[in-house]
């Protein structure tokens, strides 16, 4: 089974419509007791990460996930808020992943958000097994993660940031797979084979 | 680098996609989820889903709509019309919508864009600007399908959109919609130097050049058309692979 962490961020349906098409099992939950006994652990998010880290920590789901040695898949904010540090609101954040996530600076051909189809490259093996590098995949977000040690895949919009974190058990991806067409359905089928 | 997106545009009355032939292997062109997969597969970055029905009932079926279109497909869509309170954009959301197109509503209630920006994001919030050049110089934006001119101006209404929350603006041009003429280029570049947010180009796509113009000399993100997919005239996988011999980057 599958726990979707509902951390009351944002809408949790495109994560959930993703798996049923992969005919996995999923629950949604808060639940510690049920993301403890999970097989994997998705934790999405869109929205604030100041807001994001302030809803995990009232429903005492920070210690939680680091206690977890499944994997657990963060994404978008849901990544974000694995880092160390974020510059959205100033927050401190949950700290799996050595990076600090800052503000895209606009330009006039980097536009903020940074919003539609972008490539990946230099893929790590497992979670982008069968992708090829230069592969599309969406995003939606203004806030990036920064490259670090952790950093196993990058997408560049302006600068090179990172597109995927992963730290032992717990992985991360800036975009969104689960809107993410074909490319995006064997980003999560990798995830859940892992 | 991020691509240029290429967004059909699918009017739905009463929960059925209106307009479009049919295209070969589709059981059901009216059917939005199943033309949708049609575009999907094709190469469509993004869809966009118009709900024009005038009734309660109408407004209704197209919620269950998008829920289904939500589980059906696996790439990006924007649902819009008749969105005019928070309310509509929550159910929406709720729906399985990535994103809602707010029109008429946001300029009879500009606020209306700060509050759906600050409760779910901006990403969540495209505005559409349907304008007119009208005889005093200015592009005035209309309401009601462009019947009815306001005093709103394009450049300054949509520069206020961004600073209230909009994520992107959809601008459609209603002297070229339905012509088939092209773009306004040169209003699309001034658009994209006032702007910081990404600009999608609507209206008046005769062919795959003039969705290349907007894209280059008009600094476009993306290209939005409903009746040259609609009626089979230009494939997206024919546009995208065209759009890249010109130089332009696209996911194929």
């Amino acid at each position: 089974m599958i726990a979707i962490i509902d951390y009351k961020m944002g809408n949790l349906r495109s994560v959930e419509n993703a798996l049923h098409r992969l005919g996995a099992e999923y629950q949604v939950t808060a639940d510690p007791d049920v993301i403890r006994r999970a097989d994997r652990v998705l934790l999405p998010g869109v929205g604030n990460a100041a807001e994001a880290m302030e809803n995990l920590k009232a429903a005492r789901l920070p210690e939680v996930i680091c206690s977890l040695r499944r994997p657990v898949l963060g994404i978008c904010v849901g990544m974000q808020v694995m880092c160390r540090h974020s510059e959205e609101g100033d927050a401190e954040c949950i700290g799996l992943f050595d990076s600090h996530v800052k503000r895209f600076v606009p330009t006039p051909e980097e536009k903020v958000p940074h919003v539609g189809w972008n490539q990946i490259g230099n893929l790590e093996k497992k979670l982008f097994k069968g992708i090829e590098g230069g592969s599309f995949v969406y995003y939606v977000h203004s806030y990036y993660a920064e490259l670090c040690p952790d950093t196993i895949a990058t997408t560049r919009h302006g600068l090179l940031f990172s597109a995927a974190l992963k730290y032992e058990n717990f992985y991360g991806t800036q975009f969104h797979p689960e809107k993410s067409g074909d490319t995006g359905e064997r980003i999560l089928r990798n995830f859940l084979e892992l | 680098m991020v691509a240029k997106r290429i967004i059909p545009c699918l009017d739905v009355k009463d929960g059925r996609t209106v307009k479009g032939i049919n295209f070969v292997g589709l059981r059901d062109v009216g059917d939005a989820v199943e033309l949708g997969q049609h575009y999907a597969r094709e190469g469509a970055d993004e869809l966009v889903y118009l709900d024009i029905s005038a009734t309660r009932e109408g407004r209704n079926t197209f919620t269950r709509l998008v829920e289904r279109i939500s589980d059906g497909i696996n790439i990006p869509f924007t649902v819009g019309g008749g969105i005019s309170t928070i309310d509509d954009a929550a159910r929406l959301l709720d729906a399985g919508a990535d994103k809602i197109s707010v029109n008429s509503a946001a300029i009879r209630n500009p606020q209306l864009i700060d509050d759906i920006a600050t409760r779910y994001g901006r990403q969540f919030v495209v505005c559409a600007i349907d304008a007119r050049l009208e005889a005093d110089g200015l592009w005035h934006a209309t309401t009601h399908g462009g019947t009815q001119s306001t005093d709103k101006e394009l450049f300054s209404w949509a520069k206020e959109a961004e600073d209230r929350g909009a994520g992107e603006i959809l601008f459609t041009s209603m002297n070229h919609d339905g012509t088939r003429s092209g773009y306004p280029c040169d209003t699309f570049a001034r658009l994209a130097e006032t702007l910081n947010i990404p600009i999608i180009a609507s209206g008046g796509a005769g062919s795959a050049a003039d969705i290349a113009e907007v894209l280059t000399a008009g600094r476009a993100d993306a290209a939005l058309a409903a009746s040259i997919f609609h009626f089979g005239e230009i494939s997206i996988g024919d546009l995208k692979r065209d759009l890249r011999e010109q130089g332009i980057t696209v996911r194929l």
